[in-house]
């Protein structure tokens, strides 16, 4: 046996006779707190229902994502409810995404009755329609029209520059098409 | 000592108004006896406020809980480090942090600038002095942490579990720091504009402070999503929250400004730009404050809702309203001194390279700011949560991931078509290939192909011109490779620096693809029996659910649980996650007896993280089901979360390297107009 195998069951047999029957009453809020007991499960935080699969259904968990828990965490109904464990919404919101699939509802449809409730602000971000679109769509709007402005600005004015030199410049109109090619060619060549 | 802290606090109140006074006049006038008043002044406001925040250190170590922010932010049995971090852990704290570390700032700011630069520190320290004023009278009239209680509660509350962390130790005053800094570059933005004196002075003055600043910041963001990750357990490390958002904010402009200013030094251009994005970097890091106080914007890092919101918005306007008067005034005196002379050229480059930095910064200061206009415009509220923000920028990132690569190589002034095909064509050839394999192995995401395949251009850029640059000094000057690497570095720290950061920035942009592939699973297990997943790389994890203990620490109620983690069949160890319930004490004995304990904040999470190269394991035990030995985790894979945290290394790597004294400044000439080290060779040989 390796010996991190060793250290392991070493560990895991201190750890084992630990277990017990969880067996408690929540205390009462500010209540003195820290009584003896093997696997309270009140002691830190809450008892945990049993998992089934839905909680792990990519379907109810891409439903989930989309949600966000009403209890003012900021977080999606999923990461909440797998997260902050001190949070009762996000699993009462899970079990009525789970009823309305059970039912057979569609994801449009689960979450359109969420947002009848919630309103829009249950949604994770907001609907690609009428004003939200402005939303979306004004960063890279406004970022293209810059853009575009900027290329059309600079080369506006390098023109003008580039003529403005030009005329202040060597005339070349008398060169000779071999003499101009040439030109050119070592004006392609030259590394400014 | 809280009487010296508060005389402390009325001292630097009359001495930042004096400083703010004179500075300005003494600039203005150039009255040499007001100019000195003005120096002495922010070594005295420096010095008043350092007075003050000992005064609140020694209550904090004292536990004098007759002081309502010590009573409200310690607790008897806090260990010393996590007190001495709660001078900044809350509201009040924080902002007399502010006031003393600018203060700081701008003192060193006045002894340590060149006298080259003498025209400009007046007017530096009536900015520094004016901004610490704000933060003094914030502090004295809407937050002071000195307020007495009318009676001494035997125990304070405790500082937050979730603060009770090393990230948290140093993450927040690496951001402050960041913040706070910017406001020396912004000061002598300022300067420069009310003296006059516009050319590149300012910023030359000021090149090492944004350096300073920005790393600050990119070290500040970096802890803050180590302590995410590790600390609030949902398993990542960005959730485009709005007081995250308010801390990339400053961070985009400062990298943006970071870039155009070389335009500005090199070809004289982008004098209106750089003052635009200093004023907005400044503008920023007060609007993260703003956010993050005012409660304005709901986030799980917000302090508590106060007045101080109010100040904070009147002080946003009046800079607002400041700076775009001071900038119309000096408009004339901002021309650029050259013009772009081609879109294929390094300026250019530079110029989009901006464009997508500030879009980003918009669309993120958009999405922060949308509930709100949503509220207003339509009476609607809305939730602007990730999904928005990843849709419009991750399109936006992978562009400016490639302008990352294409912009150091593209030549200043004007780019050859044979440049381009000697600078363009390993990093290209690297790009595709890496596209390729990606495509042959299946992977059909195409924003994580994109990203890949860019950071593999971009890896190209950064090497070739590291290796071409060893290879030329090998070559003309005989040197060995590892001699030859130190020294190009060496000679041009700021560039090979900017290389070595870039590097960080492909390496974060790999690590953030890994988010896409994270695969989660719940179960609630018996001891003994196993949880299976398999991770995105293929391998498949065993859990074995070992048993659950429950015990004190010495602030807290614990219950952990182990389990035994195998990857194909071969066990890699135990693994732990606790959750926490912290508790305070309501008699002053130590340790604090069962029956006098109370309840403290809302039970905490410690996840248990075990990190490779290839993927995180990530297991938070999320309790026990009543009545059974049945514990319930949620297990789940993080590929490439290790290389977040060194990507952060690297890019701090590079900003060091950056900041190294030794950098020399050169304006553009000859030698300056080819892209890359080879082509200044090329020059040098023909001539």
């Amino acid at each position: 046996m390796r010996r991190r195998d060793l250290l392991g069951h070493v560990a895991a047999a201190a750890v084992l006779p630990l277990a017990g029957v969880a067996r408690a009453q929540e205390p009462p809020a500010g209540a003195a707190v820290g009584a003896p007991e093997l696997y309270d499960p009140f002691r830190v935080g809450r008892p945990r229902d049993r998992i089934t699969d839905y909680e792990n259904d990519p379907f109810i968990v891409g439903l989930e994502s989309r949600m966000r828990c009403t209890c003012g965490c900021n977080l999606d109904v999923y990461t909440c409810r797998t997260t902050d464990f001190t949070c009762a919404t996000s699993p009462a919101m899970h079990r009525e995404v789970v009823q309305m699939v059970e039912s057979g509802k569609t994801a449009q449809e689960v979450i359109d009755a969420f947002v009848a409730r919630h309103g829009e602000m249950v949604l994770m971000a907001p609907k690609k329609e009428g004003f939200n679109l402005l939303g979306y769509f004004l960063p890279g709007a406004a970022i293209a029209s810059v853009g575009a402005w900027l290329i059309w600005a600079l080369t506006k004015r390098r023109t003008r520059v580039v003529t403005a030199e030009a005329s202040d410049g060597v005339d070349v109109s008398g060169l000779v098409p071999e003499e101009r090619a040439k030109l050119e060619a070592e004006l392609s060549n030259l590394e400014l | 000592m809280t009487t010296l802290g508060q005389l402390g606090l009325w001292l630097a109140l009359l001495i930042g108004a004096w400083g703010t006074f004179v500075g300005f006049y003494g600039g203005i006038t150039g009255r040499a006896e007001l100019i000195a008043s003005a120096r002495r002044a922010t070594y005295a406001l420096c010095g008043v406020l350092v007075v003050a925040s000992i005064g609140l250190l020694v209550a904090l170590l004292k536990h004098d809980f007759n002081v309502a922010y010590v009573a409200g932010y310690t607790s008897r049995d806090l260990p010393t480090v996590y007190i001495l971090s709660a001078f900044y852990g809350g509201q009040a704290g924080s902002l007399l942090f502010w006031a003393v570390v600018l203060s700081i700032f701008g003192a060193l700011a006045q002894w340590l600038t060149s006298r080259r630069y003498d025209h400009l520190l007046p007017h530096v320290a009536g900015v520094t002095s004016a901004v610490v004023l704000f933060f003094v009278i914030v502090t004295l009239f809407a937050a002071n942490p000195f307020e007495r209680l009318p009676f001494t509660p035997a125990d304070g509350s405790g500082l937050n579990p979730q603060l009770q962390n090393p990230g948290m130790v140093i993450h927040p005053p690496m951001l402050y720091l960041g913040y706070i800094s910017i406001t020396i570059p912004f000061a002598f933005g300022v300067a420069a504009l009310v003296s006059r004196r516009l050319d590149t002075g300012w910023l030359h003055a000021i090149r090492k402070w944004t350096i300073v600043s920005w790393l600050f910041l990119s070290i500040g963001i970096t802890l803050g999503r180590w302590w995410a990750y590790v600390e609030l357990g949902w398993g990542g490390y960005w959730a485009w929250d709005p007081v995250e958002n308010a801390s990339f904010l400053p961070w985009l402009t400062m990298t943006a400004f970071l870039h155009s200013v070389m335009i500005q030094e090199k070809r004289g251009m982008l004098k209106k730009w750089n003052m635009v994005l200093i004023s907005l970097s400044f503008l920023l890091s007060i609007f993260g404050t703003f956010i993050t106080r005012s409660g304005i914007i709901s986030s799980v890092h917000s302090f508590a809702q106060s007045q101080v919101g109010y100040y904070f918005l009147g002080f946003l306007i009046f800079i607002i309203l400041a700076m775009a008067a001071l900038l119309w005034l000096r408009l004339p005196m901002l021309e650029s001194e050259a013009h772009l002379e081609s879109m294929v050229s390094r300026e250019a480059s530079f110029l989009f390279n901006n464009l997508i930095l500030v879009g980003i910064a918009f669309s993120v200061f958009w999405g922060t700011m949308f509930p709100i206009i949503s509220e207003i415009v339509r009476g609607t509220q809305v939730t602007v949560g990730p999904p928005f923000f990843n849709q419009v920028n991750i399109p936006l990132g992978i562009l400016l991931l490639a302008l990352t690569g294409i912009g150091p190589l593209i030549a200043w002034r004007k780019a050859s078509v044979r440049n381009l095909q000697r600078q363009f064509a390993v990093p290209v050839a690297s790009g595709g290939i890496a596209a390729a394999i990606l495509t042959a192995l299946g992977m059909g995401n195409f924003y994580a192909i994109a990203t890949v395949s860019l950071g593999a251009f971009v890896t190209g850029t950064i090497l070739q011109e590291f290796v071409r640059g060893v290879g030329a000094r090998h070559r003309l000057h005989g040197e060995g490779y590892a001699q030859a690497l130190a020294r190009l570095v060496g000679r041009n720290r700021r560039r090979y620096g900017g290389y070595v950061v870039h590097l960080g920035i492909v390496i974060y942009f790999l690590a953030f693809t890994g988010q896409a592939f994270t695969v989660d699973l719940e179960a609630s297990l018996n001891p003994g029996e196993v949880a299976e997943m398999r991770s995105p790389w293929g391998h498949t994890y065993a859990f074995t659910h070992i048993g659950v203990s429950q015990y004190d620490e010495l602030n807290r109620l614990v219950s952990a649980a182990s389990v035994e983690v195998a990857r194909d069949g071969e066990r890699v160890g135990i693994m732990k996650s606790e959750k926490r319930q912290h508790f305070t004490c309501s008699a002053p004995i130590e340790p604090c007896p069962r029956q006098m304990r109370q309840r403290s904040f809302e039970p905490s999470t410690e996840a248990g993280i075990r990190s490779d190269l290839r993927e995180d394991v990530y297991i938070v035990f999320a309790g026990v089901v009543e009545g059974t030995e049945e514990a319930v985790y949620r297990f789940t894979l993080n590929p490439m979360v290790w290389w977040v945290w060194f990507g952060g290394f690297v890019l701090v790597v590079g900003g060091v390297v950056t900041l190294w004294p030794g950098t020399t400044i050169r304006t553009v000439g000859q030698d300056d107009t080819q892209g890359g080290y080879a082509a200044q060779l090329v020059e040098a040989k023909r001539a």
